[in-house]
Parts: structure tokens; sequence; C-alpha cells
């Protein structure tokens, strides 16, 4: 940190390194979206309260609004922009257009960063507020759409596509399970 | 179904994913906040501190010297604007920014600030000194307020049909009860964001709007500019329902900005202003009054509305729509009232009118149903007409019959026992519900070029919005059909104003005007001599063809059944089931159409449940200008939703169709408070049916 309120960072965002010099206010949103041109996380609020800037810290699913950018020095961090890096959409990507889980597509990044997140902490046999069985073995747990639901709650979508982003998680999970 | 007979391709009624659906799931789509740009400034809206007076002074010294601040614009220093530009109904003075002191709302936008990046602005904005004089200020509606005055007509006259009175009096059973819907907001994921720069003597911008020729316009005849001078586009948008109709304040300002310091200067409301500035849904309270026959013939429908506004504004709420056309009866009344509040002035939001209008005339049919003891399907069926009551025209396609009685069977709407408050599952109350619904349809002009191209394609261009209706896929339906072609040799080119006029994405007309427009171009370039040297065009302005005259009733029709579950010690209701049944012509793209209805429908559940703007008196503003004071549905709140279409092909409207973009929302709030009604015995009359209201209500 400089006396002037700034710092000297570098981010390592989609597996590529950045240097940046940022006011240490600015939150990480910011700094992809101003600083790397990486727009794709939207801001849709600025406060935590809708999950439109989700992105991955280490795979773990964070909103970047209420990230300090000079806090995600040192992580791996995941946008959008980074679930299909060699250009070839992943299966969730190919799920949300096969079975229509966005219309404006605003809320689609978060929905998408939120859901990768989501089933790997399900997969590691974190509960949610919807589990039944919070002692069961994690492998054994079945991620139903009750699960989906409750676990992807932070994502708002004002288009309403729920049911089908519920769908398009739930046709991605059976398919890990299956390569597993 | 009887399509016309020459149509040789799947095009239209094949489902297939979006378009832009690559781009839009690997974060590639740059909405209107998201292009790069060279030398580009950003600016921050300061809202009023008071909810109406004067602005006494806006010390701007401090500001000016604080770290890459470039200027700021108030109404002092603002680029002036045509007082006579227009909204929906006429001069609207809500696009009159920053030209007076005068303050005639609460989160009426005072000043721009505009820096070089936008921490500075949002510091340098937070910093201005505004000073005002507070002037007293009404923000509190009631339908019997003195200041009411007859609302403007434009959207048809009052219906006096036969003698409401005396019918009503003649009626075994009648139904005379109030409802009363707060105010709503669109809430649409992105917030307004604009970015506006000259080009060589001309205005550009990336706006995020729902027309960008409407909002071209708009903003020409604004700043006193040639239509020419301005070019708007919007090839991504984030939502609208209605909130994004109209040119909007975000580039109001950011044009005013780009004019001050010249340069490229981008403005994106907060979420904050995005609830404080822009139209919502005005609050409305209703008395409905039905009158019948034991049989359950109606005699007669008085239907009463009033709603908010603000002077700034005309504005209608037409509440009484549906009841001009969904069921026959010797006697019809329809009157609305129009209460001026210093309010921001309200706007479209999906289904205007008929939204609210609906919650209140379903209600009140299963009221009647339940006093009758006549099942609410069975009330509806024996009402149907034959012609439309008011108008006296004979109807389109009308398969409303058709959408209750498939929807019943799907929804198991026959094993249900009438009466209320008998089915329980453990500590909850169990109950089902349904409404009907009727939404306009018709097309409106629009400009469409097509151009058949040396190698076989063809390429389509129309001021079109995609705001995440669909219209760019089902576009290329309509033109493959039109032209006989497959959709793989379709291009298309949609949302800018240079491609001249078209109706925006609004009033559920989109697909019906964008398809009138293709269907004419195809037919002109397909009658053309076929010359495969050199590319031929053909431009088509269905303002030509434009009558203005409808001749039959043409809607599209719904009908809703939910089932919800009330715990009834802490009032918790939840949508546990949600079928919508609808007849929407020919459907361009079952898949798309399906996501756009189910999601009216949950905009429809978030209005039965949890949308409420909560203003304050004393302050005149709203206190729960967030996510997390004004709730939407999230994902834990909505069930599966079953939604499917009648087959039905609409020989008045082009390509057959109807639309789709409202009518899920109108019918939805009715069904589950009907749902409630019979799970609990206990009638909602005022939404959101909240936690609080129903343990109040079972106390
Ligand atoms: S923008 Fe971060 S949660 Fe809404
Ligand atoms: S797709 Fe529009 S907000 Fe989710």
């Amino acid at each position: 940190m400089n006396d002037d309120g700034r710092s000297d960072i570098s981010l390592r965002v989609n597996d590529v390194t950045h240097g940046l010099n940022v006011d240490n206010r600015t939150t990480l949103l910011d700094a992809l979206r101003d600083a790397l041109d990486l727009t794709g996380s939207k801001k849709g609020c600025d406060r935590g309260q809708c999950g439109a800037c989700t992105v991955l810290l280490d795979g773990r699913r964070v909103v970047s609004c209420l990230t300090l950018a000079v806090a995600a020095e040192g992580t791996e961090i995941t946008t959008v922009e980074g679930l299909a890096p060699d250009g070839e959409l992943r299966p969730l990507q190919r799920a949300f257009i096969q079975l229509d889980g966005f219309q404006c597509g605003y809320c689609t990044s978060g929905q998408l960063c939120s859901a990768v997140g989501m089933l790997a902490e399900h997969a590691a046999g974190w509960p949610s507020a919807a589990t039944v069985d919070v002692s069961a073995d994690a492998s054994a747990q079945e991620l139903d759409a009750v699960e989906v639901r409750e676990r992807m709650s932070g994502n708002l979508c004002r288009c309403g596509a729920y049911p089908s982003i519920v769908r398009a998680v739930l046709e991605t999970a059976d398919q890990q399970a299956v390569t597993r | 179904m009887n399509a016309p007979a020459d149509v040789i391709t799947d095009a239209v009624g094949t489902s297939r994913p979006r378009l832009e659906g690559p781009e839009k799931v690997s974060g590639r789509a740059r909405y209107a906040a998201d292009h790069p740009m060279h030398d580009l400034a950003f600016g921050v809206v300061v809202t009023s501190p008071v909810a109406r007076g004067r602005i006494r002074d806006i010390d701007a010294s401090a500001v000016l010297t604080m770290p890459g601040v470039l200027g700021v614009l108030d109404h002092r220093n603002a680029p002036r604007l045509d007082p006579q530009a227009s909204g929906f109904f006429g001069p609207d003075g809500s696009m009159q920014l920053l030209q007076s002191d005068s303050i005639p709302h609460a989160g009426r936008a005072v000043a721009l600030v505009v820096a070089q990046t936008p921490h500075e602005a949002q510091a340098a904005a937070d910093a201005l000194a505004v000073t005002c004089d507070a002037h007293p200020h009404d923000t509190t509606f009631t339908a019997d307020h003195p200041a009411g005055r007859a609302a403007l007509t434009v959207l048809g006259e009052d219906a006096n049909v036969g003698d409401v009175d005396a019918e009503l009096a003649s009626s075994p059973v009648v139904v005379d009860e109030r409802y009363f819907t707060p105010e709503e907001h669109c809430s649409a994921m992105e917030p307004h964001a604009a970015t506006a720069w000259w080009d060589g003597g001309r205005l550009q911008a990336f706006d995020s709007n729902q027309g960008a020729f409407d909002v071209a316009r708009t903003l020409a005849s604004l700043f006193s500019l040639e239509l020419d001078q301005v070019r708007v586009r919007s090839e991504h948008v984030g939502g609208g329902f209605g909130s994004k109709g109209l040119l909007g304040p975000q580039l109001i300002l950011a044009t005013m900005g780009s004019m001050a310091f010249g340069r490229p200067v981008r403005v994106t409301l907060t979420r904050r202003q995005v609830f404080l500035m822009i139209g919502m849904r005005p609050a409305t309270e209703q008395r409905v009054r039905l009158g019948a026959d034991t049989d359950g013939s109606l005699r007669a429908i008085d239907h009463q509305a009033a709603f908010e506004i603000s002077p700034l504004a005309e504005w209608v709420e037409n509440c009484p729509e549906g009841s001009k056309v969904l069921y026959a009866t010797r006697a019809i009344r329809t009157r609305i009232t129009a209460v001026p509040l210093d309010l921001t002035p309200p706007g479209p939001m999906r289904g205007p009118g008929l939204t609210p209008g609906s919650f209140a005339l379903e209600s009140a049919m299963d009221e009647l149903a339940e006093r009758l003891g006549i099942d609410p399907l069975e009330l509806r069926l024996r009402n149907e007409p034959a012609v439309g009551p008011v108008s006296g025209l004979p109807y389109g396609s009308r398969n409303l019959a058709a959408c209750l009685r498939e929807g019943a069977r799907r929804f198991g709407w026959h094993s249900r026992d009438p009466r209320p408050r008998r089915r329980r599952e453990g500590h909850l109350l169990v109950g089902t519900g349904l409404a009907a619904t009727a939404f306009g349809s018709s097309a409106f002009p629009s400009t469409a070029s097509i151009t058949a191209e040396t190698d076989g394609s063809y390429t389509v261009r129309i001021a079109a919005s995609d705001i995440g209706t669909g219209s760019r896929t089902a576009l290329v339906a309509i033109a493959a059909e039109a032209l006989r072609v497959g959709t793989e040799r379709i291009r298309i080119r949609i949302a800018d104003s240079d491609l001249g006029p078209a109706w925006s994405a609004s009033g559920s007309r989109g697909t019906p005007s964008w398809a009138w427009a293709i269907n004419e171009a195809a037919t002109r370039l397909r009658e053309q001599p076929h010359d495969p040297t050199r590319p031929v065009t053909v431009t088509v302005d269905t303002a030509e063809l434009f009558t203005g005259r409808f001749v039959r009733e043409v809607h599209a029709y719904s009908a809703i059944f939910a089932e919800v579950t009330v715990d009834p010690a802490t009032g918790e209701v939840r949508t546990r089931r949600l079928l919508g049944m609808f007849a929407i012509g020919r459907v361009v793209n079952p898949l798309l159409a399906r996501s756009q209805v189910i999601g009216g429908m949950i905009m429809g559940l978030g209005m039965a449940l949890h949308e409420e703007g909560v203003r304050d008196p004393v302050s005149g503003r709203q206190v729960n200008a967030d996510f997390a004071g004004y709730h939407i549905p999230a994902h834990a709140d909505v069930p599966d939703i079953e939604a499917d279409f009648v087959p039905e092909y609409e020989p008045d409207e082009p390509s057959g169709v109807k639309g789709a973009g409202e009518i899920g929302t109108v019918g939805t709030a009715a069904a589950i408070a009907n749902a409630v009604w019979h799970a609990t015995g206990l009638r909602h009359r005022v939404l959101p049916i909240r936690l609080d209201r129903v343990v109040e209500e079972m106390a």
C-alpha cells in the first residue's frame, strides 16, 4: 500500500496475471470491468443483493461487488470469460443455451459462476438449508431441484428464467455424476 | 390450425435456442455500459434530497478541485431542452432534467458530476453541496383524494353499456369489493445505462432501451436536433418490462455530458436511482361490482379504478381493460380516476393496467363463484361472449374456453373440493385457484429491409429490440418462412435507430409489428426478378399500409392455475404449483415463448406475494429502494412451472401470431390470491399477501 491510498497489486484472472495500480477502495467487480475490460461480470446492484457479479475465487463463489480488489490478490479468480477458456463452451454453458436458462442474459454470468461453485460445494459434501440429512455421506447426497433452488437463491433473475436454470444445473450435475 | 397453405418451411413453430446464446453464456455480449471506448468520461447523477421544493444553491467549487473532475452540470449550465418533447401521452416533464430549480419529486436528478473515472465521479457526487428549500409534499394515494380527476381516454373510452345500476339492483347475487395494489417496480437486472458521444456532428449512443428508433426520435426532439443527427444502438439489453420504453434519464444526462465536455460520457444509474427515478407501476385502488343470476349469468360489471399519477406527465393505468372483453353481460360500466401526487411519473410495467385490473376482476369473479356456489371454472365458461360486450365487434381467434378446459384437465382441477380450508398437509393449509385473462393484440407500423445477397443468403434489417424476448431468433424464423428458405440462410441486424422507424418491444406488439414489415418486404422481394450478380434490397414501411381501424376484437388469452400452501403459524404462503395455458396465436418458437410466459408468471407471483414499493409519507421517499427491501422472486420462491399453448392461428395478425410478452403476468396474482382464499377461507384484497397480513387475518 502506498500513502496515496492506492496499491500496486497483481490479480490472476482466468489464468492470466495482470499488474494493476488501484484505489484501495476499488471492488473486484470494478477492477475486472473497468481496468481489465472483463465486462462479463455484471453490476446489478453493487450491494451484494443480486448475484449478477458472482465470480469464483479459488473455486469458491463470491459477489465481486463486495470483494475488494486488493483482497483478491494471491487467489485464482475465474470469471464467466474463464469458464470456456479455449472457446469451447463447457457442459453447463451448453445446457443453459439448449434449455433456455436465460432471457436477457444479464444475470447469466452470475448464475453460471454461482452454479459452478455450487456444484463443487455440493460435491464436497457441504449441506444447505434445504439439506434434510446433514450427516449423510457427501457423495451419496442427491442433488434435487429443491437443493438447487436453495443454493442458487443468491442469484436473482428478473426475467424469471429460474425453472430452466434449475433444469440446466441438474442436467449438468447428472452428466458430472456419470463421468466421475 | 389453418396456417397458410403455401408454407413450406418448418421455421415457424420449431424450438430453436437463442442466436445470441453463445455470446451471453461466455460474457462476450456487450450491454450499454460494457463497450470500451477511448477517452471515456463518467457521469454520476446527484438526486434531490427533498420530495418537493426548490434548489437554493449548488456549490460546485470544492468539487471542481477534486481529482479527475471535469465539471458539474445543473439547471444553470446544462444544455436547454425542448419542453414540448413528448413521452407516451404528450409533453413529458420527467425528461426535462436540469432545466429549472424546481424539484417535483424525491429522487429527481439535480446535477450530473462528470469525471475521468467512475470512482472520481462518485466521490465528487457524494461531496457536492446541494441546498434546497423544502415545500410541503403529498405522496399519499387514496382513491377519494380531492385532487382526483378523470384519466385520459386515449386507450379507450369509458364503457357505458346497459343500465348497470338497474341490473345490480335486480341481481340476486352481488359482489361489491375494493382491491388495492401497491407501487411496483420493473426492476430489470440491468440498471439503466447509456454512453453518448459526438462523431462529426452526429450524436451517437449505446443505450439500454426497448426501442432504439423511438428513443432516437425523442432524443432528437428533446435536444432540437434533426433525426438524422442522432443514432442510438441497443444491441443487448438486460431486461426492460416497460421501464426502458421511453427515453430514459441516463441517455438525456449522458448526452448533456458529451455536449458539455466534448468527449464520450457514460451514465449508469445506481440500483437505488433506478427505483427512485424510473417510472413505477402506480398504486391502484379499485372497486368492482358484479351482479349475477343464480345460474351464474352475469348481469352487470362495474369496474371503477383509481391510480396515482404525477403532474409532470400523463399516464393511464387502464385497469378496467379486461372487464370490457372477458365476459358476456347485459351492462358494463368502467371509470378511471387519476390522482396527481408529488411522485416520479408512473410508467409502464408488464401488462400495465390489465395486471392490477385483472387482480381485481378475477378476484371478484372468484368471490362471485363462492357466493353462487358455482365452480369458478364453470362460472367463466358460462359467461363466454359471442361478440365484444362493449365494442359489439366479432372476436378474432378466441380460445379462452380451450385454455380453461385444457388447463383444468392438466392441473387436476376437477377433483377439487370447492369448500375453503378443507385440505391440510401436516400443519400446512393447501388451496388452489384460477384466473382467466385477455390481452389485446395488434400490429403497428415498422420498417424492414431485406437484401438478397449474391451467395443465396438474406440480410434482414429492422430496428427491433431483443430485451430478452428472443426477438432476434423469432424474426429470423419469420423471415425464413416469408422467404421460403431455411433459417440458416438468414442474417439479421436489429436494435439500431439507423435501420428506420420500428415499433418498440412494448405492449406485446413487438413481434406482430416487426413480423408484418418483414412479411411485406419478403413478399415484395420474392416478386423481384432474381439477379445472382448483385445484391437486391427491398425496404418496406408498413406505415403506408396501416389503417388504424380494427374490425375485430383480437386478444391473446390465458388461464392460470395455482396451488399454494399457507403456514397458519407464520403466515408464509408458498406457491407449490403454477400452470398456465395460453392462446397466443401461432407460436413462433415454443422454447422461447414458454420461457417468456413463465417469466411473466413469475413476475405475477412476485406481485401476489412479495413486491411492494413502500413510501414514507413524511419524507415522500421510497424507503425500500433496493433488492434487500423490494423483494422480487428468488430461485427458492419459484416452483417448476408448466406453461403450454393451445393450437391457434390468428388470421388478422401477421404470421398468425399474437404477442406473448405480458400475458403471463396478468392473471397470476389473482390465481394465487384465489388459491390463498381456498387454503384459508380468507380473502386478500390487498397486495402483496405478506406474512403479517395473513397472520392478522387468521387471528
Ligand atoms: S452487483 Fe454484486 S450482488 Fe448485485
Ligand atoms: S436472464 Fe434476464 S435477469 Fe436473468
